[in-house]
């Protein structure tokens, strides 16, 4: 089992669909919710997501193609 | 001896003990230096700093490493330099430039990676490692060359060989990742996670960010111990200008400078500019970007330390500029012209800025104005390759003469 700690940054129009719930279904991992700030018009959400290294990842790209940015919580690494 | 108590977080105030560790395990907040301010104020005055080393272990007191086992290749002590010329065109009567491009790795990342690399060392680690396209390579590199440490440096396979010479001849290990920047952060998250060694900007980084407040140090010191009354600081992570920010206030807090009423001013690239996209919207949300500058020192698209920047240039009544690209390379060619510095674009940003905030009245004539300057021109020439326009001549004094004509 891995665990990935993550941010998501979500756009406007999903906002209101329960992206987190549906990754956890879909995927069968554990998402736990740690931080998040969610506006009527931007949200971000900083979770932990357990569970098999591969669904994580199939998870991660699910996730990004429905329009969520997904980063890491402790923002980029590659400096200048 | 080091004055460091632990660590807190920064989100939630829990608090950990002093270790190879970067964030909360409970709200995944970043961690930061909790000093025994009460000792030091016994201890520290300006003639104790003055009298330390010409470089920024003059201020170890404050920093969360000791000097007796420094990893010191002289970072800091680097000049301010009164403007004349810029400011005459400006019309300002108190522009000084702070040139950290003469440290000896060539950058202000000799500050954060000499604290880091020290750190490391006190924990015992062997391996100095990041990631980087120019100038934290470089400034591993050397450390870990200095301290007898291994080092790795991962880069995006694609980065051109140029960018890393002057990183690769310090002896370290070079990693090309055949991959997107993504993959890079990825793939460094995975290797710190799992191999025991100090990657200065992860399991470092609380220790690594505290160097930045030499920025702080040295201006006010420099300045005859105060603050000026502005500060121009680019911004990739964010970290930067809010150490200057706690540097300074450390002084006043220890009696050394007056109250501080430094405005912080941030300075980005139209092609990477989450932190001032922010600002100018009035939140403190700092939405990540692709990166797509000329500025690649301040290409960071997810800054770890962005919300800090914000409630930094917030709570100095500061601002925050967004340069043109095109812009970036006139403000390289101007400082150069003007005052004999040569910057990479990371200054050229801050010129840009400068220029703005001047225009826009929102830096007053007679204040003291301090721009930072990060990097040396020097790893970054393609950026104003089209200024080598020789006159060709002949090895006649005719030639020459009505060359001179023209």
């Amino acid at each position: 089992m891995a665990k990935q700690r993550i941010k998501f940054t979500f756009p406007q129009e999903l906002i209101t669909t329960p992206v987190i719930y549906e990754l956890g279904i879909r995927f069968s991992v554990v998402t736990n919710v740690r931080r998040a700030d969610v506006r009527e018009g931007v949200g971000w959400v900083i979770l932990e997501i357990e569970g098999d290294e591969s669904q994580i990842q199939n998870g991660l790209d699910w996730v990004t193609e429905m329009g969520v940015r997904v980063d890491s919580v402790g923002g980029d690494i590659v400096e200048g | 001896m080091s004055y460091v108590k632990g660590l807190f977080c920064r989100e939630c105030g829990r608090e950990y003990p002093a270790e190879a560790i970067n964030a909360c395990d409970f709200c995944f907040g970043p961690l930061e230096v909790i000093y025994d301010y009460d000792s030091i104020k016994k201890i520290i005055s300006r003639d104790r700093i003055a009298s330390g080393p010409n470089s920024i272990w003059r201020y170890h007191d404050l920093l969360p490493a000791d000097i007796e086992n420094a990893v010191d290749i002289n970072a800091g002590m680097t000049p301010l330099i009164r403007s004349h010329n810029f400011a005459k065109s400006l019309g300002l009567e108190n522009l000084y430039f702070k040139n950290d491009s003469v440290n000896p790795s060539f950058s202000f990342k000799d500050r954060v990676v000499a604290v880091a690399s020290t750190k490391a060392l006190e924990f015992g680690f062997d391996t100095l490692a990041c990631a980087s396209t120019g100038n934290l390579a470089g400034s591993v590199a050397a450390h870990a060359a200095r301290a007898g440490m291994r080092s790795f440096v991962f880069i995006p396979a694609d980065l051109e060989p140029g960018k890393i010479l002057g990183s690769a001849v310090y002896g370290p290990n070079i990693m090309a990742v055949d991959g997107s920047y993504d993959d890079v952060n990825r793939l460094c998250s995975e290797i710190a996670d799992n191999y025991p060694w100090a990657f200065v900007n992860i399991n470092m980084r609380p220790y690594y960010a505290e160097g930045s407040k030499t920025l702080g140090f040295e201006v006010a010191e420099q300045l005859g111990w105060k603050a000026p009354d502005n500060c121009i600081v680019p911004v990739a992570s964010g970290a930067l200008l809010t150490k200057i920010w706690k540097g300074l206030n450390e002084l006043a807090s220890l009696g050394l400078i007056d109250p501080v009423k430094t405005k912080m001013f941030a300075a980005q690239a139209e092609g990477c500019s989450p932190v001032v996209t922010a600002f100018d919207a009035n939140s403190f949300n700092v939405r990540p970007v692709k990166p797509n500058t000329i500025a690649k020192s301040l290409a960071i698209g997810n800054p770890a330390d962005g919300y800090y920047a914000l409630r930094t240039i917030e709570e100095s009544i500061g601002g925050a500029w967004a340069v043109r690209e095109d812009e970036v390379a006139d403000g390289i060619k101007e400082l150069a012209e003007k005052e004999g510095i040569f910057t990479e674009p990371a200054g050229g940003v801050v010129i840009g800025a400068l220029k703005h905030l001047v225009e826009t009245g929102q830096i007053k004539p007679s204040e003291t104005t301090v721009a930072y300057i990060t990097g040396n021109g020097y790893k970054t020439q393609e950026v104003v390759q089209d200024i080598v326009r020789p006159n060709l001549i002949k090895p006649t004094m005719s030639s020459f003469e009505s060359s001179m004509k023209l």
